[in-house]
């Protein structure tokens, strides 16, 4: 298991409060569950709130998820500290990087993109790069390892990279056009490259 | 090869449209009022005839596992969870059910909610498969639209299908982890018994399935357990999708027929091992959890689940990572223990405290900085992670390990004697720390 704290006092922001838009959304979850299960939802609303707290959860929108759903605030800051999608820290304005390291992507080099992050980004993970745009962090298994290496920036995932591609993929998110996610060479997602070996009979 | 006409997964790469259309011409939702209408046991006896085992891992028999399900409700709301929380190394199967076939598994879990009297369902995504839940969601948009789920459909069995999804924790995989989960709290396993079949989400009768599983189960009710059943030998019945990742040629995600020899997997498939066949260390034969087998006992191996036990390994989950002689064996499982480590829930001792021992000891061995009787010790450490656990988590964590002790002993000795072979100003450390 990992331990992780929420992030020091000084970098907590004063107040946290969904907007209209999400606080509707929030209550359609929270319509998911049997009546007095609301806490069900507690996942799918703390995450909304990261997004909406700019990639990261801060301990104001820990205890504002709390309140909407009646829960103790320890129940959420367990959630939050249990659950490593959560970020406890700030990250990169433009993008958090999550690489896989996992053995499937190791064996296919995800070492390339470890060393494209520390020179391009931060030499420690879950810092931010001087401009600010940037972090990065190793996560484990991202369950596309036919596509290996791979990695999750945001809600896409860029597959068979290589350190050339993944600058590519940086590059164009850093001018703020972000390439296409799926696998970064000429290949139809999970199939072999060059073409499937079977379903050739079946009509698409 | 498996005839194209036998595979289930006809969408398997994105080729063709998810969506309703698609899946209808692909032969979706076809006749599945009639399905329902042969009523719960003729469901249950039809899929336990057909001998499928359930595609997650553990392979227990589904028909099975359904009819431990309450045959009368005492009152309590019957519950299908669906267990898309994929993340065991290696596994990419289901991602590509959810998005590229999702009708499938939204069709299957309308007839196991009919076979298990549940009106409500639930899919547990991982929270990595951002697209993929968007896209499940969207499917069950449009089944909604279509009045094929949902309060008072053309099936005449209620049912609601809601998308549920988690935030990076292995262990939800586990399935009362998953049920913890679900209910809002840290993924940690409870005890069994009581088992999810008479007390699972909010403590009313459960029962948790693979993705694949679910989405199996249309295909057999429409073509019949026989034609199931005829694909691969007895105990080890059907298609099956199988990752292959590593060091391939092509690596890939294909549906073959259960028992499918690993050669034909790799060569036909694949594209072949990089370097050639001879160039072959090691394969893992069903994802991170099961023990590797060595090159030597893969010429003639066939992928189904009793071959696998037959070497002390197992079918899991069907992924299939390929190392050839280029790979730092030691290395490579060590990694597989660090994630071991980075994913114990923290619950029992044994599996907290012995991920962490075991990845430490296994990271100086793979630099030869340790005592050749500490590969006795960590033998005996996982024997002792082994089976007292809580959940399967500390019994999958020990696997590696040891089948790298089983079949590599030699290699960690080699590098041992390598190490001590040099003078090092450092003190080599023990194992007790």
């Amino acid at each position: 298991m990992s331990v992780r704290r929420l992030a020091p006092p000084e970098l907590q922001p004063k107040e946290f409060a969904f907007t209209p838009a999400n606080l509707a959304w929030a209550r359609q979850q929270m319509a998911k569950y049997p009546d007095g299960r609301q806490a069900s939802a507690v996942i799918p609303i703390l995450w909304r709130a990261q997004e909406q707290a700019g990639g990261w959860t801060p301990q104001k929108a820990i205890e504002c998820v709390a309140d909407l759903l009646g829960m103790a605030y320890i129940r959420v800051l367990e959630i939050a500290t249990f659950y490593t999608m959560f970020m406890l820290v700030p990250v990169g304005k433009k993008a958090h990087v999550q690489v896989c390291g996992t053995t499937p992507c190791m064996l296919r080099g995800s070492q390339a993109l470890f060393d494209v992050c520390r020179q391009r980004i931060h030499h420690d993970p879950f810092q931010v790069s001087a401009d600010g745009n940037f972090s990065w962090e190793e996560v484990e298994c991202l369950g596309a390892c036919v596509n290996a290496p791979v990695v999750l920036i945001g809600s896409d995932t860029y597959e068979d990279l290589t350190a050339a591609s993944f600058e590519k993929v940086l590059d164009g998110i850093a001018k703020g056009k972000r390439p296409n996610p799926g696998p970064q060479i000429k290949r139809q997602m999970s199939a072999p490259v060059g073409g499937p070996t079977t379903l050739k009979t079946v009509k698409a | 090869m498996l005839d194209d006409k036998d595979r289930i997964f006809r969408n398997l790469y994105g080729q063709g449209d998810w969506g309703l259309e698609g899946a209808r011409k692909r032969g979706a939702w076809d006749g599945t009022k009639a399905i329902l209408e042969k009523g719960r046991d003729a469901i249950i006896n039809e899929v336990k005839a057909s001998g499928q085992r359930g595609r997650g891992g553990a392979g227990f028999p589904t028909g099975l596992k359904w009819s431990f399900m309450p045959k009368q409700s005492d009152g309590r709301p019957h519950y299908l969870v669906v267990n898309a929380d994929e993340s065991e190394p290696g596994t990419c199967k289901d991602r590509e059910i959810m998005r590229h076939d999702p009708h499938l598994l939204v069709e299957g879990c309308l007839i196991a909610g009919c076979a298990m009297g549940a009106h409500v369902g639930y899919i547990y995504v991982r929270g990595e498969f951002i697209r993929e839940r968007e896209r499940l969601q969207a499917a069950i948009d449009q089944a909604y639209e279509a009045k094929l789920i949902g309060k008072d459909n053309v099936h005449g069995w209620d049912f609601d299908l809601y998308v549920h999804h988690g935030a990076g924790a292995y262990i939800c995989g586990e399935e009362t982890a998953l049920l913890e989960s679900l209910e809002g709290k840290k993924g940690q396993p409870r005890l069994k018994p009581p088992f999810p079949a008479n007390v699972g989400l909010y403590g009313c009768p459960t029962t948790v399935n693979n993705v694949e599983t679910i989405a199996q189960v249309p295909d057999i009710m429409r073509r019949g357990a026989a034609w199931f059943s005829s694909i691969g030998r007895p105990n080890n019945t059907g298609t099956k999708l199988f990752c292959i990742s590593g060091h391939v040629e092509k690596p890939c995600n294909v549906e073959e027929a259960m028992g499918v020899p690993l050669r034909e997997l790799i060569e036909v498939h694949a594209g072949g091992v990089r370097g050639g066949w001879d160039n072959l260390l090691a394969v893992i034969p069903g994802g991170s959890s099961m023990p590797l087998i060595p090159a030597s006992q893969c010429h003639d191996l066939k992928m189904d689940f009793d071959a696998l036990v037959a070497l002390k390994s197992a079918l899991g989950t069907a992924a299939v990572i390929v190392m050839d002689k280029s790979t730092d064996i030691v290395r490579a499982m060590a990694r597989i223990s660090y994630f071991y480590k980075h994913e114990s829930c923290g619950q029992c001792t044994p599996c907290r405290e012995g991920m962490g021992w075991m990845w430490r000891v296994l990271t100086r061995m793979a630099e030869g900085r340790a005592h050749k009787r500490e590969i006795d010790m960590l033998f005996e450490v996982t024997k002792q992670i082994e089976g007292h656990t809580i959940c399967a988590f500390g019994d999958g964590a020990a696997w590696p390990v040891q089948g790298l002790l089983r079949h590599f002993r030699p290699e960690i000795e080699r590098r041992i004697d390598q190490y001590a072979a040099n003078p090092h100003p450092e003190p080599v450390r023990v194992a007790a720390e």
